[in-house]
């Protein structure tokens, strides 16, 4: 390959298509065991599918930290991971992964502990996948004994599969598992979605406590939860019926007033 | 192509404010608006050719600059609404006043554009700085004549359409009826009369009752331009749906859907983001529609859901790319696609300031650079390429050379001559085909 300059961030994952080894990428029915004979000297498959895991939780959460998020670029990503996932509910393998605190994929961490699965899973070979990689499937509440306070995933009782989404994100223990990159695909949606006027105090009602502790998806929330006060919010909040000639600037001195008012409040 | 350089409005400090996000031709070519990152519109206009000048024929030349969209708060969600312009539309001129439609992710807004080039001169009780006269100096009565002046073009907001979206709006479209338009955002099409603006009706919702459920999104939309009643959208799924909104009031169930069916040999983790629909272009005609996706543009025929009547690559070479592509986010970016008057070519942009050209009668491609160096007024451009290895020319770029960070991704066309207009980041390139200046 020639200079590398712009789009050479992942080198291992481009270089590993180039070669031809998969000249599709991540596809999900190829061989996996071809893959293992050259494990050492190509990363594998599923090395290359958890980093775009990886990735694309990332980009989730960072599209949180924006003025205000690309929602087609959010539901593209999370779409992506949901293929991922789905697939690698198929395969057999959930891997909770510690790249927050080590920077990398630790390859310990993965065959550190030998769970059962939940007994209504169905699991496809587990001989199938090289021993490197972990064929095992967490239990969801074991974890939670374990030091999840870097995790990036958000994997989730492996039940069945009758609905994907909420099993991937349910968060069934909160408390457990905080952490900057842990949240649930709804509630990326959610706040999104703007509240109209008249459901002010179902925007309150809906703040979760859990959320305190992370600092990138409280921009939006914490300060609706400052504003306090019902009817003031009502008031400037509701559909205004602007004179055709009406001045956006003029409105927003309007606005700057009256959060003077609520915050001296 | 000869290529004329225009404006560079160059954002020395950087901040960017300046970016080109939009151009748009109006009904007769005369004028050119282009729309960018700081909320302003800036107008061209087109000189008229004289006989005497040939080779100045043609020239566009600002006409009018404004302030369409200010920075504005979201109070309920902490956010602030960019002031950006997503789009502009020119209405069809009904009188010797021109108007557009410009809006931003939230509002739009109709801007009624007037010359004034006379101005009453002569008045009985005021002088000519406008003072009231001392009434006893007043000896006798004139008419006042009207004068010429220094051409003054003079644009007023006259209608502003707020609180219509709770998404970003991404496309609007005049409808040919020119009483109607409609306005869509990520989940909503609503339909607004040009009059009124404090209410305006939904016609497609597609936001699911739980969010949690949400895998679709609204990209692009477009009225047909002879139907009143046909509009098509295309999604994130790379699907496009024509409506018919004599069926229902809510037209969520499309009349026809065109889809193509994955390529499985081509199946990635990656291969539904590259089938979302940046942008959706009715033909001149109007019986086609043109598509762009990350790595083609097709045309569709109307007749036809199953499969587009015709794909070209544009750059078949990023394939391999995705994966960086994604980690860098320019997998996300949203390019144009532009029909020529005759529908004979289709042209769209694409990455190191490049953009191409598709003839549908001989299935001829270029590759065209919108840059300072190789256009100088005057001169004519040379066609690129790209090599992806193997034999290698002189001149070539290889892919790993390309610059991620020039992408073309607004592009407009004259609506009767090969004129185009190419925004490459903040610089606008307006390119005419002196050959060939008329359709055929």
């Amino acid at each position: 390959m020639g200079e590398e300059e712009g789009l050479h961030q992942t080198p291992f994952l481009d270089t590993m298509f180039v070669r031809g080894l998969k000249r599709k990428c991540f596809d999900g029915e190829e061989d996996i065991e071809g893959t293992l004979a050259g494990i050492k000297a190509i990363p594998s498959y599923n090395l290359q599918r958890q980093s775009l895991l990886d990735m694309s939780l990332v980009k989730l959460q960072l599209c949180h930290m924006l003025v205000e998020p690309n929602l087609c670029r959010s539901v593209l990503i999370a779409n992506t991971v949901r293929q991922i996932q789905e697939e690698m509910t198929q395969d057999g393998t959930w891997q909770m992964i510690n790249t927050q605190s080590t920077g990398q994929a630790s390859l310990d961490r993965l065959v550190s502990t030998d769970i059962l699965c939940r007994s209504s899973r169905d699991h496809q070979a587990e001989g199938k996948h090289g021993p490197a990689y972990g064929t095992f499937n967490k239990d969801f509440e074991s974890d939670q004994a374990q030091d999840n306070s870097e995790t990036m995933s958000t994997a989730s009782a492996v039940q069945t599969p009758r609905n994907l989404q909420s099993n991937v994100w349910e968060m069934e223990s909160p408390q457990e598992n905080k952490g900057n990159f842990q949240k649930s695909l709804d509630q990326i949606f959610e706040t999104l979605e703007n509240k109209s006027p008249n459901t002010v105090e179902d925007l309150f009602s809906e703040v979760d406590n859990s959320y305190y502790d992370l600092d990138t998806m409280l921009t939006g929330m914490m300060s609706n939860t400052k504003m306090g006060h019902c009817d003031s919010l009502e008031t400037f909040s509701s559909p205004t019926n602007t004179a055709s000639n009406s001045n956006c600037k003029s409105d927003l001195n309007d606005l700057d007033h009256i959060v003077e008012i609520l915050v001296e409040s | 192509m000869e290529g004329e350089r225009i404006c560079e409005v160059d954002s020395g400090d950087g901040l960017g404010a300046d970016i080109i996000s939009t151009v748009e031709f109006n009904h007769t070519g005369e004028l050119l608006a282009t729309g960018d990152k700081g909320g302003r519109v800036v107008i061209f206009q087109r000189e008229p050719e004289s006989k005497n000048e040939p080779y100045n024929q043609g020239e566009y030349n600002v006409y009018s600059t404004f302030q369409s969209h200010e920075p504005e708060f979201d109070y309920l969600k902490s956010l602030e609404i960019e002031e950006k312009i997503n789009k502009i539309k020119w209405l069809p001129q009904q009188n010797a006043a021109h108007s557009l439609l410009s809006t931003n992710d939230k509002t739009i807004k109709l801007w009624k554009i007037t010359e004034r080039d006379k101005r009453p001169e002569g008045y009985n009780l005021k002088d000519e700085e406008g003072k009231l006269k001392d009434l006893s100096t007043v000896t006798s009565l004139q008419v006042p004549v009207l004068k010429p002046m220094d051409l003054m073009v003079e644009v007023t907001p006259r209608r502003i359409f707020a609180n219509g979206h709770t998404y970003h709006v991404n496309s609007i479209s005049v409808n040919s009826d020119c009483e109607t338009y409609m306005s869509a955002d990520d989940l909503r099409i609503n339909l607004w009369h040009l009059a009124i603006t404090d209410r305006s009706f939904n016609i497609v919702d597609i936001k699911p009752a739980n969010m949690e459920d949400l895998t679709e999104v609204i990209t692009a939309s477009e009225f047909h331009p002879h139907h009143c009643n046909l509009f098509v959208y295309s999604s994130s799924k790379g699907s496009l749906r024509l409506c018919d909104m004599r069926a229902s009031a809510l037209c969520d169930k499309h009349s026809k859907l065109y889809e193509e069916p994955e390529d499985p040999s081509n199946r990635s983790f990656f291969s539904e983001i590259i089938s979302s629909v940046s942008d959706v272009k009715f033909s001149h005609s109007g019986r086609y529609m043109l598509t762009r996706d990350y790595l083609t543009v097709k045309v569709w025929d109307l007749n036809m859901e199953t499969k587009p009547v015709e794909t070209y690559q544009v750059h078949d070479y990023l394939r391999s790319k995705l994966c960086s592509l994604y980690e860098n986010d320019c997998i996300f970016d949203k390019f144009e696609c532009a029909w020529n008057g005759s529908d004979s070519v289709i042209m769209t942009g694409a990455y190191n300031n490049f953009f191409r050209m598709f003839d549908r009668n001989t299935k001829r491609d270029v590759t065209l650079e919108a840059s300072r160096e190789s256009s100088k007024p005057r001169a004519i451009l040379k066609p690129r390429r790209v090599c992806v290895g193997g034999k290698r020319r002189k001149d070539d770029i290889s892919v790993d050379s390309l610059d991620f960070t020039k992408k073309i991704l607004h592009t407009a066309w004259h609506p009767t001559e090969n004129i185009i207009a190419i925004a490459a980041t903040n610089n606008l390139y307006i390119f005419q085909d002196k050959v060939n200046s008329e359709m055929h």
